[in-house]
């Protein structure tokens, strides 16, 4: 075990899998001789050579049916898309390309590429750099959306993300790569290394985080607490402020969706409140909202909250009006308790 | 008007319905007259090659020129069989379409000696790219014309379990990798898989596919780009059949420059080939792939040609082009080009001509009656089940619980 901030996390399983697997490969804007604007392939170029992890020309698209074609050919190659904000020019790859060519080819193709993209704001990055598309993808069947909260989880679940036999988006919640943040942008922030929380604390070999389960961070009995990447630690503030026995759950991936885990608690609390960065409406929250209505209706004490950010574009300025922080949430579960 | 307006310019056709068909002038180059560089040669010292047109056989069938191929008289039996195969495969599915028997049908009349050509001159582990338009490479290849029928009727039987559009289709087996009705997708994957076997070491290349009016999308760019960046050995065409459904060549840019210089720019050797020639398209393609087996990169080839029928079984060609324009097409007809070579050679003559076509017809009327035995579209379907099948490679509980529902009625 090692102390490790997310992008030591990632870097590591990145690390594990190429010395592991010779079909591995990484490649993407700026992550080869640089490692990365974030730094996540640091290093990999020097140790496993030129082939392993390159650059490639500022083409989002061509990146994507690179990787594609790689697949098929038998390859799990490992593509980096520099800003999550820029992957709309890979769209028709990732949707009509790489989430269908099993169903369509009747098994003969597949693509099982992973996709890492930082992404989600609280960074001061405005529109291009902060905005959280998963719902995008969600949508589309055949792809998997996965989105860790910390560093053992980002490590395990890129693992599993490459071991997987379909194409995964692996969204990375930039504003957690160098420690954990709860929402307070006016508060002194820790490092993963001194935070103390025991997620920081990092296996250095293989192991995976399976996709399609996901986490209770903080048992509870009034109210369940809907959560995934940078939203969880700000869901752990929020509970404290509203000083409520909430039960958190991390989904670690939106697709597959732990659905049964979601059930039981929301069957236990007979509340639920969903919170997400990106936008609200037609967003994941919207799903998970549904799904909760239609499976556990009779369980519910009160209307189903969302808490998200707004239907605007990201905006720079208005960064922490727009965020929905952990006095947002705490005013959510306070109406859920009230309203019941 | 002051003479300094400006004025927006939208390229026309020479003809539309009613015109005498017209293609201007094309430039043809003579059988034999375009220089073949060594395989070695640079790139920088070949960018005349995109503006020519490499052609091989002359008015008489004769083979002339440097770039006349070694081809075995089987194989050139083998190539003509497998193109009047594949044209009456495409006469009878058609027909079936017609018939209410299918969803969809599209023809590759008058290109089938490009399909034919390149299966045959590439490797078995080799793979094709192609677009909805290269019946032939299949055909060239004897894939079973009965599990054709199947995909076509999207029976029971259908090798893709009728989720694709009939023609969207896939063969692994063949090297007949997974089509998509989005124009140019799969032109970066041909890159990519081409990369991939230079990873490994293999010997295996890749050729791909899109249309004179797909090198307008962006797909084309950066599947040229990503060649040209890493020396993937691929064989990167554009079919330039003159017609994108009603829109002619121009819309694409060809007034203004042939689709072939287009490589010029990613510093791509780039020829320019008689797509109606067996010949011509054969030693182009051997030329690119001797250049991609010796690591030397991708080769971009315009095959030029012409689309005889309409796009597909959704629109009529006579709406937006004269009627008879396929006849005045300048380069004739593949199959009887072919023929003709054959024949010259000594090696063929009319009899056993139409003995073949009529000989094949048998077939491929004995495999479509095999088909409708199990069923034409709506009256024999794979299980439906099927549906949900490889989504995922596992499915999740959405897919078991909605197949539940699908099932349980």
């Amino acid at each position: 075990m090692a102390l490790m901030n997310m992008i030591q996390a990632l870097n590591s399983a990145l690390d594990v899998k190429l010395d592991q697997d010779p079909d591995t490969l990484i490649f993407g804007e700026d992550v080869g001789y640089f490692g990365g604007v974030f730094r996540v392939t640091e290093g990999l170029q020097k140790k496993y050579g030129l082939k392993r992890c390159f650059d490639t020309p500022i083409s989002e698209g061509g990146i994507i049916a690179t990787a594609v074609g790689m697949g098929a050919y038998g390859l799990r190659p490992v593509v980096e898309i520099q800003f999550a904000d820029y992957i709309l020019p890979a769209f028709d790859q990732l949707i009509s390309e790489a989430a269908r060519l099993r169903y369509r080819s009747g098994g003969e193709f597949t693509a099982p590429i992973t996709v890492r993209s930082p992404y989600g704001g609280g960074i001061f990055g405005g529109q291009t750099h902060s905005q959280s598309p998963e719902a995008l993808f969600a949508h589309v069947t055949g792809l998997k959306t996965v989105i860790p909260s910390n560093p053992y989880d980002a490590k395990g679940l890129l693992l599993a993300s490459i071991e997987c036999d379909d194409p995964v988006i692996f969204l990375e919640p930039k504003r957690l790569y160098n420690g954990p943040f709860d929402g307070h942008p006016d508060q002194k922030l820790s490092t993963w290394a001194n935070s103390g929380d025991p997620k920081a604390e990092v296996p250095e070999g293989h192991y995976t985080v399976p996709l399609g389960k996901a986490e209770v961070v903080r048992p509870g009995s009034d109210v369940t607490v809907l959560a995934y990447g940078t939203m969880v630690y700000v869901a752990k503030a929020g509970i404290e402020e509203a000083g409520v026995d909430a039960e958190l759950i991390d989904l670690r991936s939106i697709v597959p969706l732990d659905i049964d885990t979601i059930e039981q608690s929301v069957a236990k609390t007979g509340r639920c409140v969903i919170l997400h960065e990106a936008s609200r409406y037609a967003g994941i929250g919207g799903e998970l909202s549904a799904l909760v209505q239609e499976r556990c209706f009779w369980a519910l004490k009160s209307p189903i909250e969302r808490v998200t950010g707004w239907d605007t574009p990201y905006p720079h300025a208005f960064e922490w009006d727009y965020f929905p922080g952990p006095k947002r949430l705490a005013q959510a579960l306070k109406r859920t308790m009230e309203n019941s | 008007m002051a003479a300094n307006r400006l004025d927006l310019y939208v390229p026309e056709p020479l003809g539309r319905p009613g015109d005498t068909p017209s293609f201007g002038d094309l430039h043809l180059s003579a059988p034999g007259e375009i220089r073949r560089p060594d395989t070695r040669e640079k790139e920088a010292n070949m960018r005349d090659l995109p503006y020519g047109l490499i052609r091989v056989l002359d008015d008489e069938g004769h083979a002339v020129g440097p770039w006349a191929p070694h081809i075995p008289i089987e194989v050139l039996h083998k190539g003509l069989r497998a193109m009047l195969l594949s044209r009456a495969v495409d006469e009878r599915f058609f027909r079936a379409h017609r018939q209410g028997k299918t969803s969809f049908y599209m023809k590759s009349t008058g290109e089938e000696a490009i399909g034919v050509a390149q299966s045959l001159m590439l490797g078995k582990g080799d793979m094709c790219f192609p677009t909805y338009r290269m019946l032939a490479w299949l055909m060239a290849r004897d894939y079973p014309l009965a599990a054709y029928a199947n995909h076509i009727f999207s029976n029971e039987k259908d090798p893709l379990q009728g989720r694709q559009l009939p023609i969207l289709f896939s063969a692994k087996d063949y090297g007949f990798y997974s089509l998509s009705g989005n124009l140019g997708s799969r032109y970066g994957h041909a890159v990519g898989w081409a990369m991939a076997s230079a990873y490994k070491n293999d010997d295996k290349i890749a050729i791909a596919y899109v249309g004179d009016g797909t090198t307008a999308e962006g797909n084309f760019h950066e599947a040229l780009t990503f060649a040209s960046v890493y020396h993937a050995p691929c064989i990167l065409c554009v079919t330039n059949n003159q017609w994108a459904i009603s829109s002619f060549s121009g819309i694409a840019g060809a007034n203004e420059t042939t689709f072939a210089a287009k490589g010029i720019a990613y510093g791509l050797p780039s020829l320019r080939v008689d797509g109606n020639d067996f010949l011509a398209v054969w030693a182009a393609t051997e030329w690119a792939a001797q250049r991609a087996r010796a690591n030397m990169g991708a080769t971009l080839i315009e095959l030029f040609t012409y689309r005889v029928e309409g796009h597909s079984t959704s629109d009529d060609p006579t709406k937006y082009r004269p009627a008879d324009e396929a006849s005045a097409w300048p380069l004739g007809d593949p199959v009887e080009r072919l023929k003709q070579h054959l024949i010259a050679l000594g090696e063929w003559d009319e009899g056993r001509h139409t003995a073949l076509i009529e000989s094949l017809a048998e077939e491929v009327k004995a495999a479509i009656k095999q088909g409708e035995a199990i069923g034409t579209l709506g009256k024999s379907k794979p299980p439906v089940s099927e549906m949900f099948e490889d989504v995922f490679a596992e499915p999740d509980w959405r897919i078991i619980e909605q197949r539940k529902q699908v099932m349980e009625g």
